[in-house]
């Protein structure tokens, strides 16, 4: 299995699609940064303008820390639909590529061959936050400097000591990858179905465009199946950056309001890929390899 | 009708001798504390609003007379309610006033003197400004005051070793706030709030709450601080 992760990583990273993502990427932050770092007071001017009314606010509130947190939620929803060009390819691009016969001939369990192809996505998909954590959290706290994230919720505000930010950082990126292993394990698992790459990755790029809409809209009709979309889950990163507070309304330093939720979404995303996964192993497995 | 007239002559002196004096007191207590030219003071500052969740924090307050007031956060972002935050009790006086008595009322277990100001200049943003000050020591312990743009507040002074200059050793700040509420294409939050949440978001009253630890007094301070 190892040696066909290193053969699937190889042969991703020979592809000129995969630096499509990386790229996009990259351009999307610099250009959020480069916006922010001209004319960024106007913009949490704009941010800020439903309390300037009744509060003051002294020191520096657009950092590195926020300019990161608003890269997030501005990529996070976006970059599933990049991974879905590597995750929805890896077994229907040798399907279309007429080679997919012939490495199953090779003598590796087609579990291995599957696992291995599996990882190698993951691999991708780590890469890829990896590259966006550099570029948000690094690059920016380079250029803002460092400082207390002040972040807005629907109904209130939350300010983060700075010394209290960047493992919050941390974790919210251990969790998006975990949610972004869910995409990848979709996109694998439409890959089996498909003879050409087009199919899968427009259906999982579909389910995701669809699942979110669903995950967002507060229809009633919605909101009881909403805890079971995976997409519902995903956003969950940002329950790293609410606080708890005392009986006294004192803010719990190191606290996390919600953990249970976090466990929870944790629990629903894994369920999501060993489910994708397994169901891509058993199809494939069962499947006959014409191609 | 012969002793109408001497009584209203009687009536109208006392409301006069009674004004001088609260214009009395309030002179004494401004002369106090205009002894502090300025001030480099030391503490920890908390926000206690309903719909933000915000760390208390170190801060460090300077003053310099007569109306230069800063404060900074170690490091970090204070809120303050707007407006109303001037936390130097010299410049609450600092205008041209009308002194009234208003009487006498207990403030943290202390007998003082109601006196309220009121602005003789007519677009004065502030409107009214109630004293509570303790004739004994010569102590602010509260001051209500309304403006024209931020409403009613109300700060609550407690001294101990900074006392003798008037400064407080901690200092609570009490304004109503407006309601919260911004569009989700603002804050990207498409859930929405738990209704526990909204429930504690009706709790109007804000506090903040400054406990000073140290004073430096009329040490000097730079002008650069203030800019």
């Amino acid at each position: 299995m190892w040696k066909i992760f290193n053969i699937e990583v190889y042969k991703i990273f020979r592809r000129p699609r995969t630096y499509i993502a990386f790229a996009a990427i990259t351009a999307l932050i610099v250009i959020i940064q480069l916006g922010l770092y001209v004319d960024g007071d106007s913009y949490v001017d704009f941010l800020m303008s439903g309390l300037k009314d009744s509060f003051d606010f002294q020191g520096k509130i657009l950092n590195g820390y926020l300019v990161c947190y608003i890269l997030l939620q501005l990529l996070l929803v976006h970059v599933p639909l990049l991974i879905a060009l590597v995750a929805a390819d890896m077994i229907s691009g040798e399907a279309n590529m007429g080679t997919l016969r012939l490495l199953v001939t090779k003598p590796v369990s087609k579990t291995s061959f599957m696992l291995g192809k599996f990882l190698a996505a993951s691999f991708y998909t780590l890469l890829l936050l990896i590259w966006i954590a550099f570029l948000a959290l690094a690059v920016s706290t380079w250029l803002f400097g460092t400082g207390d994230l002040i972040i807005q919720k629907n109904v209130y505000v939350v300010q983060i000591s700075q010394d209290d930010v960047f493992w919050r950082y941390a974790g919210a990126f251990a969790f998006a990858f975990l949610a972004m292993l869910a995409v990848t394990a979709l996109g694998f698992f439409l890959s089996v179905f498909s003879e050409n790459s087009i199919g899968p990755i427009v259906a999982t790029i579909s389910i995701i465009i669809f699942f979110t809409i669903m995950s967002t809209m507060s229809i009633p009709l919605f909101q009881h199946i909403q805890p079971y979309l995976f997409t519902s889950h995903m956003v969950n990163w940002k329950e790293f950056f609410d606080e708890k507070l005392d009986v006294s309304d004192n803010v719990i330093k190191g606290s996390i309001q919600n953990v249970q939720q976090l466990y929870n979404s944790a629990i629903v995303l894994g369920i999501y890929i060993v489910v994708f996964v397994s169901g891509a192993i058993i199809i494939f497995k069962r499947k006959d390899i014409l191609s | 009708m012969k002793l109408l007239f001497p009584f209203l002559v009687f009536i109208f002196s006392l409301n006069t001798v009674q004004a001088q004096d609260a214009a009395t007191l309030v002179s004494k207590l401004k002369e106090k504390l205009q002894k502090v030219h300025d001030y480099e003071a030391a503490g920890v500052l908390k926000t206690d609003v309903a719909f933000i969740k915000a760390p208390a924090g170190k801060i460090i307050v300077y003053y310099k007379s007569p109306d230069k007031f800063t404060l900074k956060r170690q490091g970090g972002i204070s809120i303050l309610p707007k407006g109303g935050m001037n936390v130097n009790m010299a410049s609450m006086m600092s205008f041209d006033y009308l002194a009234i008595d208003a009487g006498e009322a207990i403030v943290n277990g202390v007998n003082t003197r109601v006196i309220k100001l009121l602005p003789k200049d007519e677009t004065s943003e502030l409107i009214l400004s109630t004293l509570y000050i303790d004739p004994l020591k010569l102590l602010l312990q509260k001051v209500i005051t309304t403006t024209r743009s931020n409403g009613t507040y109300e700060m609550l002074m407690s001294y101990d070793k900074y006392a003798s200059y008037g400064l407080p050793d901690k200092m609570v700040f009490s304004f109503n706030t407006k309601d919260y509420k911004i569009p989700k294409g603002v804050t990207l939050e498409f859930n929405d709030a738990d209704k526990a949440d909204m429930e504690k978001m009706k709790n109007k009253k804000g506090k903040v709450e400054i406990s000073y630890t140290s004073y430096i007094i009329n040490k000097g301070v730079s002008d650069a601080l203030f800019k």
